[in-house]
């Protein structure tokens, strides 16, 4: 009989005293920030403004004018209040019927009616977190791997990896191309894999992308069918964001499109991810989706569905909300409409102070390049012009390298978790902190000129870029060497 | 067939293999009740469901409830100014409220008798997804946790499937009617060390499913001992505590480890859920309340992959805190379910079927069929059930789904249908036994 109580390192499992949960990161700091000294028009117009949250907050309203006129939606309302019985007994991992026929048809309506969803195949998991670890323990062993092109979703790495034992290797994608997925990348990652000994079973694409705020054209999504296909993997694209893309072209392909042309694609391979956080705005009702093409997936997910199911309590709402027809239409169309106005709104802002993003037309939020305000090429000046911005100019945004990003400089800035005055007072706060770094590099100018002698090694590359930059259009520069990756091994 | 054999192969093993539990001759049972339900007008000779541990006594309270309480809702005029807030809401710390309500909650219903910290009330996919985060917390593949048979068939792939932690009986016979004891513990837990296997913690349901019995203070003191001896984990499925509806009260764990100075608490650990003791199942609400802090954060890390949705959350955060409802709700709530266990015991003491003794909670009561048996054995047991599923037309659950020794127990439900449906169930058993009087060996 043991007397002495051992280490908690031995008393729980790996899982619970490792770090695969990720949150042991840097990139807190700028949460701690915000928690500190939140930004509030009135009683703290000086606090920091979130820009880190990838929300939609622009069509509450649309909401709630539909709740007021259908009290049915709601087991609580005296109109609804006779299905309350029966909901709250219902825990069938199938789902309510209706349910799952509203997202089957709402994610047909989000793809402009040019595909049709099955009900049948509609899984539910808690929330998109949910579908993508269901996804790895159905499809991958531990020490299996899934390729995912850099930059990506920073949950990916708990999502796929914590409990599920299953790895990430990187696909390279670079700014001299505006981080398109090629098929060189593909097959570099593949190799690189193989010669670890690494199985890779499946690749994982956020389309639309967080965090770069665009689409996948259709030769590369198509490209990327074939190259799933030949290696025989898995596709799993997570489509979370598809009805956040503007109106103007170019649309929105989903996989579930591409692969109807495609008679030659083993449909076996591919699988949506989906949620209702992003398109609808709901994060805290975890309605995650696990949408597959394969029989055998789908009935195996729908069985781990059943711990993480969605409260019956809230599939009755969004089988009520997401079956009017009238309401939907009208809501797509408008949240299209202002997330694009906002986007356009804050990206012309940007411009203004200088400063450039990745061509995009999707997402909730902005890839902005700030390349030019680097100290040097490193994730060190990085971190450090992050930590300026949170701390000096106060606002919380997300450095590149919290998603992978394989060149330093690059943030995801959100815009649409706030209101219109709120982004204008983070316009203006970047606005005049560009002019500060411009004001500072003039005199630093200067005093240069004064004693000339004087060799300034800070001056001389950021402010020529600074200066060049303001005077004219960006050009991306070639490649920098990529920094290794700590989740794959040391190439040349 | 090839290509099916193509798609099986890049599947995962988890994908592909049983351990999710639901390939079992037990499903007979659901396919003939969903093949035929009974229905008192429309279907007087269908399958009563038996087999499902739901409390529908109660929705009366609620639904009155409900209806004086619109702000409970962030549908209604009253709330609909909340929803915003609600919807945006994912912190995995879950809503303050939402957990100070439920920590109350769990406090009334243990008599008050102890408190618990809202700081450490951590949300899951329902007792389900509980049950598997504690063991992804505690256990590496390959560890077993010792779980007291009969045991609830679906832990089978609650704390196996995805995890790769096995599951150690710890045997419980009739003689004793059924009761856990420290010896029996020990027994099970040197079995599994002498074959290699490294146990990382006992689990008890308390009170039990399907015993539908509770852990008296002196065991459950005894077995709280025998962890701290050992430095292994208890894990206490408390998920029927407001389900006690006799005057032997229910015993927590938590209260037993209030009165012991030597205890360490970095063992202990309960799975709550709503489902039962509110007859809430669809919500989805599952608790697990650790009194060890690494666990308690990263459990919560994990609450990420099923938390409370929060329009749920919400409504629970205004029911739970209403002191006056719940404090009707479990008084009545118990009346309702002695009243009927009292009913469909006693009926069936009539024509000379006993149900297990001391039991006094628990949706369902554990019925000794043995006296029917052609002989002892779960073959004839399995028979026995097909009788009573096609032709009694009763779903019940047959001892052997719940891992259980000793053939000819069944769990029967008792708390899911109506008083009109009760009495046309407990007519058809009765009737059944009449007929069939007593066959094989004399008594028990």
């Amino acid at each position: 009989m043991a007397a002495q109580f051992r280490d908690q390192d031995q008393l729980l499992s790996k899982m619970a005293t490792g770090n695969g949960h990720g949150e042991d990161s840097p990139y807190f700091d700028g949460w701690k920030a915000y928690d500190k000294d939140p930004y509030h028009p009135t009683k703290r117009p000086n606090g920091v403004i979130q820009m880190g949250l990838a929300e939609n907050q622009l069509c509450f309203d649309l909401i709630q004018e539909w709740l007021m006129k259908n009290p049915e939606a709601s087991i609580c309302t005296p109109d609804g209040v006779e299905n309350f019985n029966g909901r709250a007994l219902f825990q069938d991992y199938h789902g309510l019927p209706e349910f799952r026929e509203a997202i089957a048809k709402f994610m047909g309506k989000v793809r402009g009616g040019r595909v049709k969803f099955n009900p049948d195949r509609i899984v539910m998991s808690g929330g998109a977190t949910g579908a993508s670890e269901t996804m790895a323990f159905c499809l991958a062993e531990p020490g299996d791997a899934f390729l995912v092109p850099t930059p990506y979703y920073a949950g990916y790495d708990r999502d796929l990896r914590w409990r599920t034992g299953v790895q990430l290797v990187h696909v390279v994608c670079e700014s001299c191309n505006n981080f398109k997925i090629t098929k060189s990348a593909l097959e570099a990652a593949y190799e690189n894999a193989k010669e670890d000994n690494i199985r890779v079973k499946g690749l994982l694409i956020t389309n639309p992308s967080n965090p770069l705020g665009n689409i996948l054209d259709r030769e590369t999504l198509k490209g990327i069918v074939s190259f799933i296909n030949e290696k025989n993997i898995h596709l799993v694209c997570d489509e979370i964001y598809a009805a956040t893309v503007s109106t103007n072209q170019p649309n929105f392909i989903s996989v579930s499109e591409v692969i109807e042309e495609d008679i030659e694609c083993n449909r076996d391979l591919i699988h949506i991810i989906y949620s209702l956080s992003k398109d609808m705005g709901f994060p805290g009702f975890r309605v995650g989706i696990v949408y597959s093409y394969n029989d055998a997936v789908v009935n195996c997910a729908r069985k781990m569905s059943s711990f993480g199911l969605v409260s019956t309590q809230t599939q009755h709402l969004i089988a009520s909300m997401l079956s009017d027809d009238e309401f939907v239409d009208r809501f797509l169309a408008k949240s299209k409409e202002r997330i694009e106005t906002r986007r356009k709104v804050f990206i012309q802002g940007l411009a203004r102070a200088g400063i450039s993003c990745l061509d995009g037309n999707a997402g909730l939020f902005v890839w902005m390049d700030l390349r030019i305000l680097l100290k040097d090429r490193s994730f060190e000046a990085e971190m450090e012009l992050w930590k300026v911005i949170i701390n000096e100019v106060k606002l919380n945004v997300s450095p590149g390298s919290s998603f992978h990003c394989l060149e330093p400089g690059w943030f995801r800035v959100c815009f649409a978790n706030m209101d219109h005055n709120t982004m204008e007072v983070a316009l203006s706060r970047i606005k005049t902190f560009m002019h500060q770094i411009k004001d500072q590099n003039r005199e630093v100018k200067e005093l240069a000129k004064k004693t000339c002698r004087q060799n300034s090694l800070k001056l001389s590359l950021s402010r020529r870029r600074v200066d060049d930059f303001l005077m004219s259009q960006i050009s991306m520069s070639p490649h920098s060497p990529i920094p290794q990756s700590p989740l794959v091994p040391a190439r040349t | 067939m090839e290509k099916e054999n193509r798609s099986r192969q890049v599947l995962s093993r988890i994908a592909t293999n049983d351990q999710h539990g639901e390939n079992s001759p037990y499903f007979h049972g659901w396919y003939a009740y969903e093949r035929n339900r009974f229905h008192p007008t429309q279907n007087p000779q269908g399958v009563v469901q038996m087999g499902l541990a739901e409390n529908q006594l109660c929705f009366d309270l609620v639904e009155k409830w409900i209806k004086e309480n619109p702000n409970a809702s962030i549908c209604t005029r009253e709330g609909a100014n909340k929803f915003k807030e609600i919807a945006i809401f994912q912190d995995y710390h879950g809503l303050k409220e939402f957990t100070h309500a439920v920590a109350k909650f769990m406090e009334k219903v243990r008599g008050n008798r102890v408190t618990f910290d809202p700081d450490r009330i951590v949300m899951s996919g329902g007792a389900t997804g509980a049950n598997e985060t504690i063991i992804f917390c505690l256990a590496d593949p390959g560890d077993a946790f010792l779980v007291p048979s009969p045991y609830y068939p679906a832990f089978g792939r609650d704390l196996r499937w995805r995890t790769g932690v096995q599951i150690a009986p710890v045997d419980c016979h009739s003689s004793n009617g059924f009761r856990l004891t420290r010896a029996a513990v020990e027994v099970a837990y040197k079995k599994a060390q002498e074959s290699n296997i490294n146990v990382k913690g006992l689990i008890l349901t308390n009170p039990s499913n399907p015993l539908g019995t509770t852990l008296d203070m002196e065991t459950l003191k005894s077995l709280v001992a025998f962890v701290t001896e050992e430095n292994i984990h208890l894990i206490c499925d408390e998920i029927y505590s407001a389900t006690v509806f006799s005057s032997q009260r229910f015993i927590s764990v938590a209260e037993v480890i209030q009165e012991l100075e030597h205890c360490n608490r970095d063992l202990i650990h309960i799975i709550y859920s709503l489902s039962k003791d509110l007859g809430f199942p669809g919500f989805r609400v599952g608790i697990v309340y650790s009194y060890n802090d690494i666990v308690v954060s990263s459990a919560r890390k994990m609450s990420s992959f099923g938390l409370v949705s929060s329009q749920t959350q919400h409504f629970l955060t205004s029911l739970l805190s209403d002191e006056e409802f719940v404090d009707n709700f479990l008084s009545e709530s118990k009346k309702r379910l002695a009243k009927r266990h009292h009913d469909f015991t006693t009926g069936l003491e009539q024509v000379g079927i006993s149900c297990l003794k001391g039991s006094n909670s628990g949706l369902f009561f554990w019925m000794d069929l043995g006296p029917l048996l052609k002989e002892q054995t779960f073959e004839a047991e399995l028979k026995l059930w097909r009788v009573i599923v096609d032709d009694v037309r009763l779903n019940v659950s047959p001892g052997s789904s719940f891992h259980g020794l000793e053939p000819g127990w069944f769990r029967v439900c008792f708390a899911n249908v109506d008083d009109q449906t009760a009495e046309v169930a407990l007519e058809r058993i009765r009737t059944f036994v009449l007929d069939n009087g007593k066959k094989g060996d004399e008594g028990r």
